[in-house]
């Protein structure tokens, strides 16, 4: 594979990097990463892995765009309310960067078909941009079983968070948080309201993690919990230990199939 | 005692549970709210026997959704 003149004028910024280069950037628009979730999170992070020119994005989401929406998913515009976010966000990546493979499912991830999409492109590393509990124990557990790497996020209010799973080198999100919240818990992301720009950072540092691992450049988020508080301004790592009877990572793992939790929660009172 | 607790100091009159110490903290729903001393994560059935220790380092952990929707 050869670079057109264009392309070497597109990511010459990325090129000119000794990290990158155009040994890099051909494996850039060679990967393939899964985007599970069209929203706050996932919006941001399809684009600069778009502009980026990750070769092969992988869009999930079975909604359609809202006005609502709009306050911070940038990926859609607001001529495209109403449309599935999928279609969406696959045209806005269409008009950003041709380099790109927008592969669409308009559907929401259960047991029944996750790991179909999983393998569908045989993705190299799955972001969850995803609101709730059973779709975020259900990505992990697909990614620990089908010994994928992902990068996990949650945004609410003032308050983000993520930490990157890579088999067999870190704690996976089962390890820390063991099972989903009861449904009837917790007030919803709509009730509880989230910063717009919230998604922008978070959804950007789980784009940066993907550029990460496909590059194999730097230190990724394995092992740790990144933590920001927007009002403080302040980012902390704090290091999460291997949980050795985690049920579905650990040494002897009880969890062979993925479970279908109900529910849809999305958030804890901070304090 | 001093421990820290989300990477700041906690100054306690006297020697506190994991329970004791999310009271303190005015940390609401706690069954929701994971908690890590050191490498340990502790089961939430420890929670009113584990005591802490001068100098221990614990983190709250949150349940965090968000994203799309």
């Amino acid at each position: 594979m050869s670079f057109t003149n264009d392309q070497l004028e597109r990511y010459s910024r990325h090129i000119i990097l000794k990290e990158v280069g155009v040994k890099g950037q051909k494996k850039l628009l060679k990967s393939k990463v899964l985007i599970i979730g069209t929203g706050g999170l996932g919006a941001p992070a399809a684009m600069f892995l778009a502009a980026a020119g990750v070769g092969t994005i992988g869009l999930v989401d079975s909604d359609n765009v809202e006005l609502s929406n709009l306050q911070r998913q940038i990926i859609h515009l607001t001529k495209d309310v109403g449309k599935p976010k999928v279609v969406s966000g696959q045209e806005t990546i269409n008009e950003m960067n041709p380099d790109v493979n927008v592969v669409t499912y308009q559907e929401w991830v259960s047991s029944a078909n996750i790991i179909g999409i999983i393998k569908d492109q045989d993705y190299d590393f799955i972001i969850d941009g995803t609101d709730n509990f059973p779709a975020k124990f259900l990505i992990n557990d697909a990614c620990v079983l089908t010994e994928k790497p992902f990068s996990h996020a949650g945004i609410i209010r003032f308050h983000g968070q993520t930490m990157t799973y890579v088999p067999g080198q870190g704690p996976c999100y089962r390890c820390i948080f063991k099972n989903p919240p009861p449904p009837d818990a917790v007030p919803t992301c709509k009730q509880a309201g989230v910063l717009g720009v919230m998604g922008g950072i978070i959804g950007t540092i789980q784009a940066t993690e993907a550029i990460k691992y496909v590059l194999g450049i730097g230190e990724l988020l394995t092992g740790q919990l990144l933590t920001y508080d927007a009002l403080d301004m302040d980012f902390r790592k704090i290091k999460l230990p291997l949980v050795k009877d985690c049920p579905v990572c650990g040494e002897s793992a009880k969890i062979k199939e993925l479970i279908d939790y109900e529910g849809a929660v999305c958030e804890l009172k901070q304090n | 005692m001093k421990i820290i607790v989300n990477g700041n100091e906690v100054v306690l009159d006297k020697e506190v549970v994991v329970k004791e110490l999310l009271d303190k903290q005015k940390v609401s729903m706690q069954q929701y709210v994971t908690v890590q001393v050191y490498d340990d994560i502790i089961s939430r059935d420890d929670f009113e026997k584990i005591a802490l220790k001068e100098g221990d380092s614990v983190e709250f952990l949150y349940f965090m959704g968000g994203g799309a929707q």
